[in-house]
């Protein structure tokens, strides 16, 4: 479903991604792991081509980008409808009720017709615990409520793969596991997901892999049971260590 | 007429105290406001003539300017920021008035020759877009930047996530600096008067002329201007309440 060759991204100076290969097979959950500043956003970034890379080439379902040349502005489109993005912040948009913030994609993007696209979205807002909240604006929502309109939003758009760069990580401690919950159940829906999350926890129960990336580079991936149990690398042990 | 008014002044005691107090005579009175009363019309009809619309139509045309002179401020092309920056330093760096008399008067003394209206069309409107642009420029770059990155996740174009995103929540953040600039463009109007546009202040100015009551039509001329920013002020409230309804209070 998705393969990244040798990607690399560079701000200035700053090499950020220094050789990203990874393949993601359809219906996993892969997680993402690593030390602050290490390029877990950058990359989902990169997947979404909300950063353009500096080379390399990613390939989601069967449309591929090649960073190495220029890349037209369509082929930034076609690439960029294959995945939806679930932001740390939500980016809600604080003008739009819940139920236009999951239409909007669908009608002014896709011209999906009105009616047709309301029918989705009550049903995506649904879904995720919101069938009564459609008609509140985001500064009416807790943080979780609003984190799951965001999830409804990127769903709206049917991606083939689903970014979530720490999706609970802004949010009160008592409003992490509702979030977490519609992220399962979507797991459990066989949609592929690639999550970045200091959620341990949900890595454990949910994620087929867990990849630990460090100073741009993917040092390690392995299941879970095995990452959390047996690191291979001296970086990861000292992570791990960290943040238990 | 003249007699209904004396009745009613006479009934109110208060008002014949007044007149006494400042010893002004009753005849004098009622020549101020027979004057008065008389001079309504015609700067009544200068406003709606010439004032209003003058307002209107510049601010419409300036707001145009400004957001068109805001995306090239805020583009990546440097040429358009170029012009832009040229454009909103020269307006913003000469006087109104010498803008005027540049279009009226300068132009008109090289064949050039632009009647009294258009022209002040053509300056208050490049005035009013100078000054916008800059409110509506820092209202674009106040948007955090992930809407922008929101906007373009669900596919949006540029000009998609300007229109949807990024320009309906600029709007709320301009509406009160915007507000001031259009209560300034209504009294600026009156600048006009000088390239002979007979909008409300230069009918005030040709009554007092011939009546030679200055101060009595000066004031009644500034009651005129001080009603109409007293009622826009009130629809900028409503229009400020009616944005803030997707703002956490
Ligand atoms: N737009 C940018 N311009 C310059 N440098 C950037 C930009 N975005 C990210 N960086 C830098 O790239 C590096 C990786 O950032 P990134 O956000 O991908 O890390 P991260 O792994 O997501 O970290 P965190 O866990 O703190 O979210 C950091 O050093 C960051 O400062
Ligand atoms: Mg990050």
């Amino acid at each position: 479903m998705i393969s990244v060759n040798g990607l690399h991204k560079q701000f200035g100076n700053l090499e950020v991604l220094k050789g990203i290969d990874v393949k993601v097979n359809k219906g996993q959950v892969i997680v993402v792991i690593g030390p602050s500043g290490s390029g877990k956003t950058t990359l989902l970034r990169c997947l979404n081509i909300l950063e353009m890379p500096t080379s390399g080439s990613i390939t989601i379902d069967d449309e591929t980008g090649d960073f190495s040349k220029p890349v037209g502005k369509r082929k930034i489109d076609l690439l960029r409808r294959k995945s939806a993005m679930v932001f740390q912040h939500y980016n809600l948009f604080p003008h739009m009720t819940a139920l236009q913030n999951v239409m909007e994609g669908p009608v002014i993007v896709k011209k999906l017709p009105k009616a047709e696209a309301r029918k989705k979205a009550e049903q995506l807002l649904n879904k995720v615990g919101l069938g009564d909240k459609l008609d509140f604006y985001p500064h009416q929502l807790s943080g979780g409520q609003q984190q799951r309109v965001g999830i409804a939003r990127a769903l709206a758009l049917e991606p083939k793969v689903m970014l979530f760069d720490e999706p609970t990580s802004a949010l009160d401690p008592e409003l992490v596991g509702e979030v977490l919950q519609v992220m399962k159940d979507l797991a459990g829906e066989g949609i592929t997901m690639v999550v970045v999350t200091h959620e341990m926890r949900f890595a454990n129960d949910v994620a087929d892999e867990v990849i630990f990336m460090d100073e741009g580079k993917i040092l390690e991936r392995s299941k879970p049971s095995e990452m959390f149990t047996h690191p291979k690398e001296e970086r990861t042990k000292q992570f791990l260590n960290l943040i238990q | 007429m003249k007699m209904a008014r004396t009745m009613k002044f006479q009934k109110d005691g208060s008002v014949k105290m007044f007149w006494n107090n400042l010893t002004i005579e009753p005849e004098k009175m009622e020549r101020y406001l027979d004057i008065a009363q008389s001079s309504l019309l015609p700067l009544l009809e200068g406003a709606l003539v010439y004032t209003l619309p003058l307002t209107l139509i510049t601010f419409s045309l300036g707001l145009m300017i400004a957001v068109l002179t805001a995306l090239a401020r805020i583009s990546t092309i440097k040429p358009l920021q170029w012009i832009a920056r040229f454009y909103v330093s020269a307006i913003r760096g000469t006087p109104l008035l010498v803008q005027l008399f540049i279009l009226f008067y300068g132009l008109g003394s090289i064949g050039i020759v632009i009647d009294p209206f258009p022209a002040a069309i053509v300056g208050f409107s490049l005035n009013v877009g100078a000054y916008a642009s800059e409110v509506i420029r820092a209202a674009i770059l106040s948007i955090p930047k992930g809407q922008w990155e929101a906007a373009h996740m669900i596919g949006m174009s540029y000009s998609q996530s300007l229109r949807r995103v990024i320009l309906p929540q600029a709007t709320r953040v301009s509406i009160p600096p915007l507000s001031n600039t259009f209560i300034s463009l209504v009294k600026d109007t009156s600048l006009a008067s000088l390239i002979l546009v007979t909008e409300m202040f230069r009918r005030a100015q040709e009554i007092a002329a011939t009546t030679y009551e200055v101060l009595l039509l000066y004031t009644e001329v500034a009651m005129l201007y001080w009603i109409i920013c007293f009622i826009l002020s009130l629809i900028q409230g409503r229009l400020e309440h009616r944005f803030d309804r997707y703002v956490a209070r």
